[in-house]
């Protein structure tokens, strides 16, 4: 049998080429690009399609084009099935997007995680984000095994282990490690508060080289978490892109208050949608406004658009907020 | 016993001035008859080990044992036996996002720890659980590789 030539047109694949090396930068994508140059970036997630469509992600990424400099492919959130992020990634980063992978801990243990973050590294996958997952019992699978091998601090040290040494968490030499750019979640709404900061100072030690945070609805309590993550130099040391979200009514807001672990809604939000006469509208209204608040908050590098089932409000919500300026983020219009 | 390690965790100050006074000893004590027995008795000391630290912790033996470095709040206990958590899931109250009658042990384990004089211990990162050392002894473990109970 002969070897297939892979410079034959038939296996010929062109994912997302990546760009040139820069000093002091850890990855070859866009999105760490964007950040250290110091521009104010916008990250949108992307909810990876219940189907085998692929055209149903592109269309959903296309949603974001001129306002998103990244995007995030969740990870079964939610503990419920959909397409699997490394693919959703691949999928993007072939058209020259920039993914940032979600691997949440509930459903793979190290083995499986190693094994994906090379496949992504050889997909020109370049950001990641260690995320612990919610529990199996929260999603549409309930009577699944929860894996758990590893939480979001153990794969932070595990993909800056293979990043830095070129090894696996055996020691086993891996030939060409992938530099991927690090990123995690950090929710300093929930207990224990105070806690928090130090938490977020162990994440950053792990190795984390960017943060996005669980929805932001309580600015007073996030500035107050921000002014200590600046105190602690922790800003010096890793990216901050606070996450907003829109709430299409006030009924929806209780319900995700009440059901989806770790979000803090208060009271003055509830209000302002309950008196509003055009209560969606009202959402989008609210989370223009967060938007705009986060970028004045020191520290803040970028802002993570969380729009569950209303992405095609996140252009005009970026937009409305002016968080952007003049500058418009890369999309498959503009040239590579 | 649920009721026994939220004890241990709200007083973590006394306990930590009990291990510390108690490891060495025990330590010692192990290597000792380690040497002589050889290994011989590994079976009934750990069946000890699981009654004590099991009744004081609800310790799940996972031979891993991080107690001193969690504000002894066994993490073990964690549903997603999370070893630098919390999550993110943590209720208002402080309760478990999948357990919601449970305290969340990460939430016991972080102000245990305050109490505690090297509070600094849950600061360090505790990489993911061996799994190989399940169900073993950390004592024995330890007192044969000449290490201080953690």
């Amino acid at each position: 049998m002969s070897i297939p030539d892979i410079n034959n047109q038939a296996y010929a694949y062109h994912p997302g080429e990546l760009l040139p090396e820069l000093e002091g930068h850890i990855s070859r994508g866009r999105f760490e690009r964007v950040l250290r140059n110091g521009d104010f970036a916008v990250t949108a997630e992307l909810a990876p399609p219940d189907s085998t469509d692929r055209n149903e992600v592109f269309e959903q990424a296309a949603l974001f084009d001129g306002c998103v400099d990244a995007i995030n492919a969740t990870d079964g959130s939610g503990a419920n099935c959909h397409m699997s992020s490394v693919v959703v990634c691949a999928l993007l980063s072939y058209i020259g997007y920039s993914p940032i992978m979600q691997v949440s801990c509930r459903d793979k243990n190290r083995i499986a995680i190693q094994g994906d973050l090379l496949g992504a590294g050889a997909l020109s996958i370049c950001n990641v984000l260690a995320l612990t997952g919610d529990d199996v019992s929260v999603g549409d699978h309930p009577e699944a095994k929860r894996v758990f091998d590893l939480d979001s601090i153990s794969l932070i040290t595990l993909i800056k282990k293979i990043r830095d040494e070129g090894s696996f968490l055996s020691g086993r030499t891996i030939t060409n490690p992938p530099q991927m750019f690090v990123g995690t979640s950090i929710n300093p709404f929930v207990p224990p508060v105070e806690s928090r900061i130090l938490q977020l100072e162990k994440k950053i030690n792990a190795g984390a080289d960017f943060i996005q945070t669980q929805y932001c609805f309580d600015m007073p309590m996030f500035k107050d978490f921000m002014s200590k993550t600046v105190d602690k130099g922790l800003t010096e040391k890793a990216f901050f892109l606070p996450g907003v979200g829109t709430l299409a009514s006030a009924r929806t807001a209780r319900w995700i208050k009440n059901n989806v672990p770790g979000v803090h809604i208060p009271d003055s939000i509830f209000k302002r949608l309950e008196g509003a006469e055009d209560q969606k509208k009202e959402g989008q209204k609210i989370c223009t406004e967060l938007m705009q608040q986060v970028k004045e908050i020191e520290g803040v590098s970028g802002v993570h658009v969380m729009a569950y089932k209303q992405e095609e409000c996140v252009a005009q919500m970026v937009k409305d907020s002016g968080v952007l300026g003049d500058r418009k983020p890369w999309s498959p219009n503009d040239e590579y | 016993m649920y009721r026994a390690r939220l004890f241990a965790s709200r007083h973590a100050r006394a306990y930590e001035v009990i291990y510390n006074a108690t490891s060495p000893v025990i330590l010692s004590t192990l290597s000792v008859i380690n040497k002589l027995t050889k290994g011989k008795l590994d079976r009934p000391i750990t069946w000890f080990e699981k009654i004590i630290k099991g009744f004081l912790f609800d310790c799940q033996m996972c031979g891993n044992c991080v107690l001193s470095s969690t504000g002894m709040a066994c993490p073990m206990n964690c549903p997603k036996t999370l070893r630098n958590g919390p999550c993110g899931g943590v209720r208002a109250n402080g309760n478990c996002e999948v357990k919601p009658e449970m305290k969340c042990v990460w939430v016991e384990a972080w102000s245990g720890s305050a109490k505690m004089k090297n509070n600094l211990a849950i600061q360090e990162i505790q990489f993911a659980v061996n799994h190989s050392h399940r169900g073993s002894s950390a004592w024995i473990r330890l007192a044969k590789e000449n290490k201080q109970i953690t």
